[in-house]
């Protein structure tokens, strides 16, 4: 399935779970029909996609009403946010995010501003980490946006002292769970978050699933026109085989992480060991505490290198990362998480691993890549600095 | 590091004036400003300054990484009338 010899973006998409691949392909033919409907095959349907809702919202420590099934993460991110900020309009109209959350949220915010709202932004220490502090609540806002843990660079958040500054002013807290959800436990009551967001195709799911948790008694307003699918919360026809995927991928993670956690975690350290003995001017970031961060997910950055030109090689040599340079992004501009950490932004590149990885794929990043880098460098002419 | 919204008051700055080496990198892109920055520090004495101007939008975060893990100084910046920006660099290594 995978034409990669080392596949190392697990963050941008996980490899579909064999749990979410068997799940998925019997529910094509049991769940087909339509939910809402009153006859055999509808019945079953429904009964699919009803436990689905319970296996989520038991990984979740939710409760099934509070769980929704939408058509991305993404989607689900933009619901619970504008819900939210929508519903609370008049308690006020101030949104609270940090810098580095994922430009979804990003986005949805600026939505928000753009429809008379007011958006703080809350900057992060060198490690991309918030202070629980910053997100003390002006009088008059609305809601508050924070990532469970950092996409790009791994750092878990201190959500859930987030959560009791915002709920001693009344503010609720959204989280975004998407780098989290299946890869370290995420409890909503845990966290303290009002709303969750999390992305299948992110933990094994397919595409095409986001979960929205609108925990009880918050206050919430679908912000686009609603039916009777998803209890209001996501209109349209739901994808039940795709769901039950979700849920199917997800319940594996929780008892696969456990062993899995130090595993990769142990690929992460041989990395942060051995990158700076193999690459010089290399600047590994993130937290340097293995308790702080995801376990699966290194980012470092090399001093003089061309990002996009540094893919390419690595591309050429079977290897499969992503990068926060500017210059693999459309808009010529860097990354806006290394941006706020204040990390050099040149030369990015981010490794993630998966329940797929091996050491093999440690061995070949760490066989290519000093190579690599050197070749870049000396076509810039950037030699002996 | 001061933030660079403030034009009027550094074009008053005289620690600009003492700048002998401007290194023009308008119109380079990423990583190139940093590696004539690099490159060219070596021209001037520890403790000069010069001056690069660069309009890519990653000098904005690497001049400042750069003087971090190569030990120097990033003294001020400033809008250039263009377009672009000028970063002010002590040698201090």
């Amino acid at each position: 399935m995978r034409n990669v010899p080392a596949y190392l973006d697990h963050a941008s998409t996980a490899v579909l779970h064999p749990a979410a691949r068997e799940a998925l392909l019997a529910a094509l033919d049991d769940g087909w029909a339509d939910p809402a409907r009153l006859y055999r095959d509808a019945r079953r349907a429904r009964m699919l996609l009803d436990a689905s809702r319970e296996t989520v919202a038991a990984v979740l420590g939710a409760r099934p009403d509070e769980v929704s099934f939408t058509s991305s993460g993404t989607h689900a991110a933009q619901l619970a946010i504008l819900g939210a900020a929508g519903a609370r309009r008049r308690s006020g109209t101030r949104m609270l995010v940090s810098a580095v959350e994922h430009s979804c949220v990003l986005h949805a915010a600026r939505w928000h501003e753009n429809a008379g709202g007011t958006v703080d932004t809350v900057g992060v220490d060198r490690f991309g980490r918030v202070d629980p502090a910053g997100f003390t609540p002006p009088p008059g806002t609305a809601l508050a946006s924070l990532q469970h843990a950092n996409h790009e660079v791994a750092t878990i958040q201190p959500v859930a002292a987030v959560a009791d500054v915002l709920h001693t002013a009344g503010v609720p807290l959204h989280v975004d769970a998407a780098m989290s959800a299946g890869r370290i436990p995420v409890d909503v009551v845990a966290l303290g978050a009002d709303l969750l967001s999390a992305s299948a195709h992110k933990f094994g799911g397919p595409a095409g699933v986001g979960i929205l948790v609108v925990r009880t008694g918050r206050r919430w307003r679908n912000p686009l026109p609603t039916d009777e699918r998803e209890g209001g919360r996501a209109g349209g026809f739901p994808n039940v085989a795709a769901i039950v995927a979700t849920a199917a991928a997800l319940h594996a993670r929780t008892i696969e992480i456990a062993d899995e956690t130090p595993r990769l975690a142990g690929y992460v350290e041989r990395l942060r060991t051995r990158l700076p003995h193999l690459v010089a001017d290399v600047e590994l970031l993130g937290d340097p505490d293995p308790a702080g961060r995801l376990p699966h997910l290194l980012t470092f950055s090399c001093l003089y290198v061309d990002g996009e030109a540094l893919l390419g090689e690595l591309d050429r040599a079977g290897i499969a990362v992503s990068s926060g340079s500017s210059c693999t992004s459309d808009a010529l501009t860097p990354s806006h998480v290394l941006a706020a950490m204040g990390a050099l932004t040149q030369g990015n590149i981010r490794v993630s691993f998966g329940r797929e990885s091996d050491g093999a794929d440690v061995d070949a990043l760490l066989a290519v890549l000093p190579e690599a880098v050197a070749r870049v460098r000396e076509r810039a002419g950037a030699v002996g600095l | 590091m001061r933030s660079a919204d403030h034009s009027d008051r550094d074009d008053r700055d005289t620690s600009w004036n003492g700048t002998r080496l401007t290194v023009d990198a308008r119109g380079r892109r990423c990583p190139l400003p940093i590696i004539e920055l690099a490159r060219r520090i070596r021209d001037i004495d520890v403790g000069a300054d010069l001056q690069l101007w660069a309009d890519d939008p990653a000098a904005a975060h690497d001049v400042p990484a750069w003087c971090r893990m190569r030990v120097q100084e990033l003294i001020s910046t400033r809008k250039l009338p263009g377009g672009g920006t000028a970063y002010l660099v002590r040698r201090l290594s």
